[in-house]
This record gives structure tokens, sequence and C-alpha cells, in this order.
């Protein structure tokens, strides 16, 4: 058979279906993806998978009792989750937090911001083919994180941390000296990380110039947290619209140019050092005191409506709430990071191929139970 | 700090620049009537001074006589947020305009709130249950649904 004869050969698109069930979907997502040969022509995701309804829970809980739910939301980063609802409710029902509370949140908060941003690196590397190795160096460190929050609420999942008026319990004594210790060695992991990948060939093969989110299409999706910023949209809860403490702490907000997997990878190593400089401060500078203010069990916000948000690790992450004077929410939205975070990636792996699809993927990184909520 | 503007501000505005386009105002929002609902948010999105070219959120509340459909924007420039509103009256078929045209962000969205409201949003270019599957009866998020 001659070439030109070989040209004409029919070809159709080839439809490929990928999860719910598969290591690289990071949960139970799934797409659909149309393929021509080895290049993407279009993705369609199908996500649901995991919907426990929790917006719907919320309408027959007490305020306080929805608390643990915010934990299977992103199960990643539950403290956040915890956070940005008590902050919603507190908004609500103008209820004020400790100074020392305060300060807790936040050191949490930042260690949250670490742990997750561990997985989501060490996922992503993991789905650029570095099998396994740098996922487990950066769960090691994420271990010493988990064993803090043990360490304050005895729990290494769902915490629970957090509630309205502040947190749970005061930290232990032996908490602040071991918080010490992690926040001297952790540049030294961070830095690790960059001296055995930032330079590695493969790697800024893989990543280089893949999956490109121009900065117009980033904020049209309503993309945000460091995907957004490594695409150079310069917005950053913590300093935009400060909530808790924030204010008072010194600290860069790192952003990327080019907007590829590369960026968003950078980006997230990069807050990870941000993240300690606040822990840093935020330990030296913390007062005694009460860690949570004097509020009754159950709570009876005016009538109204609150929304209050907060930069999770992933992004914007938001509690719409509306009171109707009972001690349950009437309506309570939560603004999923994740699922508007997914919306941009039908544009970013058009005309890539299979294997950029579970990199780019990997790098916005999601939490499925926040998706499906 | 991301200012929160007046709703009532804004709705003198757009009052002079679409007659009859707002049905409520207070303090923290404006309710915009569903049939000039696009029109307003582009003109919210465009014009300088305001320029909300960030959509936070989409939500959809149920008051048993009208469903509220919940927007609220910043703009990235000028550090300041909106809360727009609006109503659609009767249970059985409720719809509002798609803003898919002006944010992309409302694709997934307005897919949930079609999915677990049941409000249509017309010009939606895919609207279909994002959550629940094909077949699913009702809409969990509203009152009577049990």
């Amino acid at each position: 058979m001659t070439t030109t004869e070989m040209m004409t050969f029919k070809t159709e698109p080839f439809i490929l279906n990928f999860g719910p069930v598969h290591p690289s979907t990071h949960g139970v997502y799934r797409m659909r993806a149309t393929l021509d040969g080895e290049v993407i022509i279009d993705i369609e995701p199908v996500v649901g998978y995991l919907h426990r309804g929790i917006e719907k829970l919320a309408e027959e809980r007490t305020y306080s009792g929805f608390i643990p739910l915010t934990d299977r939301l992103d199960y990643i980063s539950p403290m956040s989750n915890n956070l940005g609802y008590c902050l919603a409710v507190e908004k609500l029902a103008g209820i004020k937090v400790p100074e020392r509370g305060d300060y807790l949140r936040v050191i949490i908060a930042e260690l949250q911001r670490l742990a997750n941003h561990c997985i989501a690196v060490g996922s992503f590397l993991n789905d650029c083919g570095a099998y396994y190795t740098p996922f487990m160096y950066a769960f090691r460190e994420r271990e010493r994180i988990i064993d803090l929050f043990d360490m304050v609420c005895g729990q290494r999942l769902t915490y629970n941390y957090m509630r309205i008026g502040g947190v749970s319990q005061d930290i232990p004594d032996e908490f602040l000296p071991a918080l010490q210790k992690l926040v001297k060695r952790m540049p030294r992991w961070v830095d690790e990380y960059d001296f055995l990948l930032m330079q590695n060939e493969i790697l800024l093969a893989r990543t280089k110039g893949v999956g490109i989110l121009p900065k117009e299409t980033a904020i049209s999706c309503g993309i945000t947290g460091p995907v957004a910023r490594a695409s150079g949209v310069n917005w950053d809860l913590r300093k935009n619209d400060p909530y808790s403490i924030y204010d008072r702490f010194e600290f860069d907000i790192p952003t990327g140019e080019t907007g590829d997997c590369y960026d968003r990878y950078r980006v997230r190593m990069e807050e990870m050092r941000q993240s300690l400089r606040i822990i840093e401060q935020a330990m030296k500078d913390i007062p005694a005191g009460p860690v949570r203010a004097d509020v009754p069990h159950l709570i009876r916000p005016p009538k109204g409506e609150a929304y209050a948000r907060l930069e999770a690790p992933k992004g914007e992450l938001g509690y719409y709430l509306v009171s109707d004077n009972s001690i349950a929410p009437y309506r309570c939205h939560i603004r999923p990071t994740s699922l508007i975070n997914l919306t941009a990636l039908r544009e970013m792996v058009k005309g890539w191929k299979v294997a950029d699809l579970i990199a780019i993927f990997g790098s916005i990184d999601i939490t499925m139970g926040e998706v499906d909520r | 700090m991301t200012v929160a503007l007046s709703g009532k501000d804004i709705a003198g505005r757009l009052e002079e620049k679409f007659p009859g386009s707002i049905e409520e105002s207070g303090p923290d929002s404006l309710v915009v009537k569903s049939d000039s609902l696009l029109a307003v948010a582009g003109y919210l999105k465009d014009t300088g001074g305001l320029e909300f070219n960030f959509l936070n959120y989409i939500t959809a509340v149920d008051y048993y006589s009208y469903f509220e459909v919940v927007y609220q924007m910043t703009s990235l420039k000028h550090n300041h947020s909106i809360v727009m509103k609006t109503r659609c009256y009767g249970r059985e078929n409720p719809s509002v305009p798609s803003v898919i045209s002006l944010w992309q962000a409302a694709d997934f969205q307005e897919r949930e709130i079609y999915d677990l409201m049941g409000i249509k949003f017309e010009g939606h270019p895919n609207l279909k249950r994002i959550f629940l599957w094909e077949g699913f009866q009702g809409h969990p998020l509203r009152k009577d649904y049990l």
C-alpha cells in the first residue's frame, strides 16, 4: 500500500471512558474523552458519584451540628472547611472570636494548607509518572502535620476542631514545641523536592507549556486558588479580603506567568514556604486567654443571610447561609472550589494527548467530596 | 478589603439605565426582574467603574411562594462586590435566563441548581442533571421534597 493510499483511510473519533474508578481521577471522577488517535478533541465530565446531599442535610441539623459534615466535603483539608462554615455562622450571628482562638485558627489553617499541598504536589507528580516516590516523600511530611492535628483534636482525618466562636479546645503543652520543630525542618524538606524535581528534565518536559490556562479564561471560569494565581491572577483572599486576623501577618502571594502545569506546581511549592512564614509569626505572637467565645449550644441567628469565604488550599471556599431565626439553617450553600475549578478543564485539555490530560487534571488538585457534596 | 457595594446605590443607577428592571433593593442586595436579568448582568460586568468580572457563586433558595436565584459578583480590579438576585414565581416550570454567556463559571453551577432545585436556565447549552442520575424524580433541595 502506498503512503497516499494510507492517508485516505477513513478515521473516526474514538470515545474513551476514564473512571469513575481510576487511580488518576483522584476519587470518583469520570470523563468521557473523545479522541482523534491520541489527541483529545473534547471531554465531557461526569460527576455525582459521591453526592450525599450535604446541603440538604444542613437544613435538618443545628448550626453546630453541621460542623462534622463539613469535614466530609474537602476531606484533604477538613480544617479549612470547618473554618469556612464557622466564619459564616459567626458573620450571621455576630459572634466575636477571642484573640487566642483566632491565632490558633490561623496556625491550624496554614498547617492544613501545607498538608493539602503535600498531597496536591505528591499526587500531581504521581500523575506525571514519577510513580509513588515523591508521593511517599510528601506523605512523610504530611504525616508530621497530621500528628500535630491529632495532638489538638484527637483525629487524623475528620477533625471537627473549629467551633462557632473559636476552637473546641486549647492546644496541649507539647504542641508548640512540636510545631516549632516542624517549622524548622519543613523548609529543608520543601527544598529537597525542589532539588529533586524543579530541574528534572522529564518533569519539565511533561509540565512546561502543558495545559495553559489564560488569565482571562481563569477569571471568566471563576477559577481561584493556586490554579488562578499560576495564570497570573493576583488574587488571594488572605490579602484581598482578609478574614480572621490575616491582616496582621507578612507574607507574599506567589504568582505564575504562563499558567501551565509547571507554574501551578511551582506556585504550590512557594505557597508552602509562605505558609511557614505565617505560622512562624503567629507562633511568636500567640496570646494567652480563652480559645472560644461563650456561645450556647443552640444558637438562633437573626433572620437574614450571610456569605463568608476564605482562601482554602484549593481556592475560594464560601458558605452562603440563610437564617429564619430557628435553630437550623434555612438554606446552606457551599461554594465548591473543586467543582468550579474544573470548569476550565475542557478548554485546557483540548489538543493535548491522553497522558497530558492526566497531568493537567492532576495539576488542578480537586477533591471529589467537594465536587459532589 | 472587598467593599460590598450598596444594593440601593446600584439599583438607582440601573433604574436609570433599564427602567422597571429592579424589583426590590436593600443595603446588601438588589432583586432584578428575571426578564431583564441578562441585560443588567451584562451592564454590571462591562461598565467602567463597576466591572464585575468574577462570578463568585450562583445558588438558589426555595421560599415556597417563589424561588430566589442569588448571584454574587466581585470585581477583581476594584475589589468590590455585589449580590444580585432574581425571583421566579410558580413551582411548575420556573426559569431564569442563563448567564453562561457572560461568565463561564455559571456552567456547572446552573446545572447543579437545575438538578437540585428544578429551575431551568434558558440558553444554557448543556442543561441536564449533574449530580443525580437521568430519570431521577423530583428536585431534592426544594422545601416540599421529602
